[in-house]
């Protein structure tokens, strides 16, 4: 049997050294919840493991310009017990909070869930609403990029070979800013989403929405902003109309495919039934501070 | 390649082994070091029956990597009791009847204790969700429930 190289680098240089040597072969570890199952069934046969977890940058969770800097291995236990970013951005750690068990919980993270690149994954609209970035180390250096632009397809990235995602950057909340996200399953735990909406908004003094973003995953072959979904909110003081013409902009948008989790109507008129319900506990937590 | 050798912390003793990559944390405790606590369920992370704790954070032992574990402090329920005194998990799960074939329980055990070391007086909700990741196909969950409850009123004096 050939042994499968694995190697645990303390820096980002060295680890896009050993992913670059590794050619299209190599995989990340992070917190392996997708990765081990992969290896396990054989969909993934890697000949390198690069465990990135022990890069200080990718386990940190530190304030930067008013919003946070989010390492991308770290795990969603430990964004869920970091009362300041649940406080900035209560929709995006509740999507990351969604995913798995306490165990599954322990290790998984933003970036292996945004990287594994399902579109049902849970923690990706509401990043994606969140306006979200990432910072990309690879052989040409570090850039930056949105969330959104990472998920091409379904198991397909934007990242090239040797990249891997150090951080994300969740930015400052102006006042009156709230985020949700929801997502539909058959039962209230451990399923994949049959629809997911992320929505952030925020709100003058008045009242009126200034800035909103939806995102929902699930009802496409990738995770989806969806830009007339924000243009239904901005402007508005998110009354009853203004949600109505955000929920029919969500199921405008839908793709979706038909599966053992749901139909393609059931998908797309459940999208603008959540896009609605996530907007206004969103509202609720934008008017609560 | 050659294997890795890796140097570890097991309930509390330094261990060290050798491992393969392809290896997962719960092969390593089982086929390596005799700790057969830990059962092999699902391997696809649903089951929880590998339930172990790394640097105190509750993990399936079957999503871990042998070789990650160099450097950390692994749990198991091969720690959970002191020397031959069950612990009130242990005890209350015997008393009330929490188990029956007992492939479920080890995961179970260690999944209750690092719940009750966060939150000594879990409501019932709080422990069905902390539990949920781990499965039981012979109690119907109730007396699990029963068991972590009345270990749960020992642990706090009561």
């Amino acid at each position: 049997m050939t042994q499968i190289q694995f190697s645990a680098p303390t820096s980002v240089d060295d680890a896009v050294r050993q992913l670059t040597d590794g050619g299209s072969a190599a995989k990340i570890l992070a917190g392996g919840t997708d990765l081990l199952v992969q290896l396990r069934a054989g969909y993934a046969r890697p000949t390198t493991i690069v465990d990135i977890k022990r890069i200080p940058e990718l386990r940190q969770i530190k304030a930067e310009n008013g919003g946070f800097r989010v390492g991308a291995a770290v795990a969603g236990a430990e964004l869920s017990e970091h009362a300041e970013v649940k406080n900035s951005w209560p929709g995006v750690v509740e999507g990351l909070d969604l995913i798995g068990s306490t165990q599954i919980q322990g290790r998984a993270s933003l970036g292996g869930n945004l990287c594994n690149a399902s579109p049902a994954a849970d923690s990706v609209p509401a990043m994606i609403a969140a306006a979200a970035t990432c910072t990309i180390a690879g052989p040409g250096g570090q850039r930056e990029a949105n969330v959104e632009d990472i998920v091409t397809a379904p198991g397909q990235t934007s990242l090239g070979e040797g990249e891997f995602i150090v951080s994300f950057f969740l930015p400052a909340r102006p006042p009156h800013s709230g985020d949700a996200y929801l997502r539909f399953i058959p039962r209230t735990e451990m399923d994949i989403a049959v629809v997911g909406a992320g929505v952030s908004l925020s709100l003058d003094d008045g009242g009126k929405c200034v800035a909103a973003r939806l995102a929902l995953g699930a009802v496409a072959p990738r995770p989806l902003l969806v830009e007339d979904g924000a243009k239904a909110l901005i402007g508005t003081m998110v009354d009853d109309a203004a949600l109505a013409k955000l929920s029919a902009a969500a199921s405008a948008a839908c793709n979706p495919i038909d599966d053992k989790r749901g139909t393609i109507e059931y998908r797309t008129k459940v999208a603008g039934v959540l896009a609605r319900r996530a907007a206004e506990i969103a509202l609720t937590r934008a008017r609560a501070n | 390649m050659a294997k890795h050798h890796v140097a570890t912390t097991i309930n509390g003793d330094p261990v060290e082994y050798l491992c393969d990559t392809e290896q997962t944390l719960l092969d390593v405790l089982r086929d390596n070091l005799q700790l057969t606590g830990s059962k092999e369920g699902c391997a696809s992370g649903d089951c929880g029956a590998c339930s172990v704790t790394i640097d105190g954070r509750l993990v399936c032992a079957c999503l871990v990597l042998g070789v990650e574990a160099d450097g950390c402090e692994v749990g198991t329920i091969e720690g959970i009791a002191e020397g031959d005194s069950l612990h009130p998990l242990q005890q209350h799960f015997l008393q009330d009847a929490a188990l029956q074939c007992g492939i479920c329980t080890p995961g179970f055990i260690v999944a209750a204790k690092s719940l009750l070391e966060r939150n000594p007086n879990p409501t019932e909700t709080e422990m069905r969700y902390w539990l949920a990741g781990n499965l039981c196909r012979c109690t119907g969950y109730d007396k699990i429930i029963t068991a972590v409850t009345n270990a749960a009123s020992e642990l706090r004096g009561e």
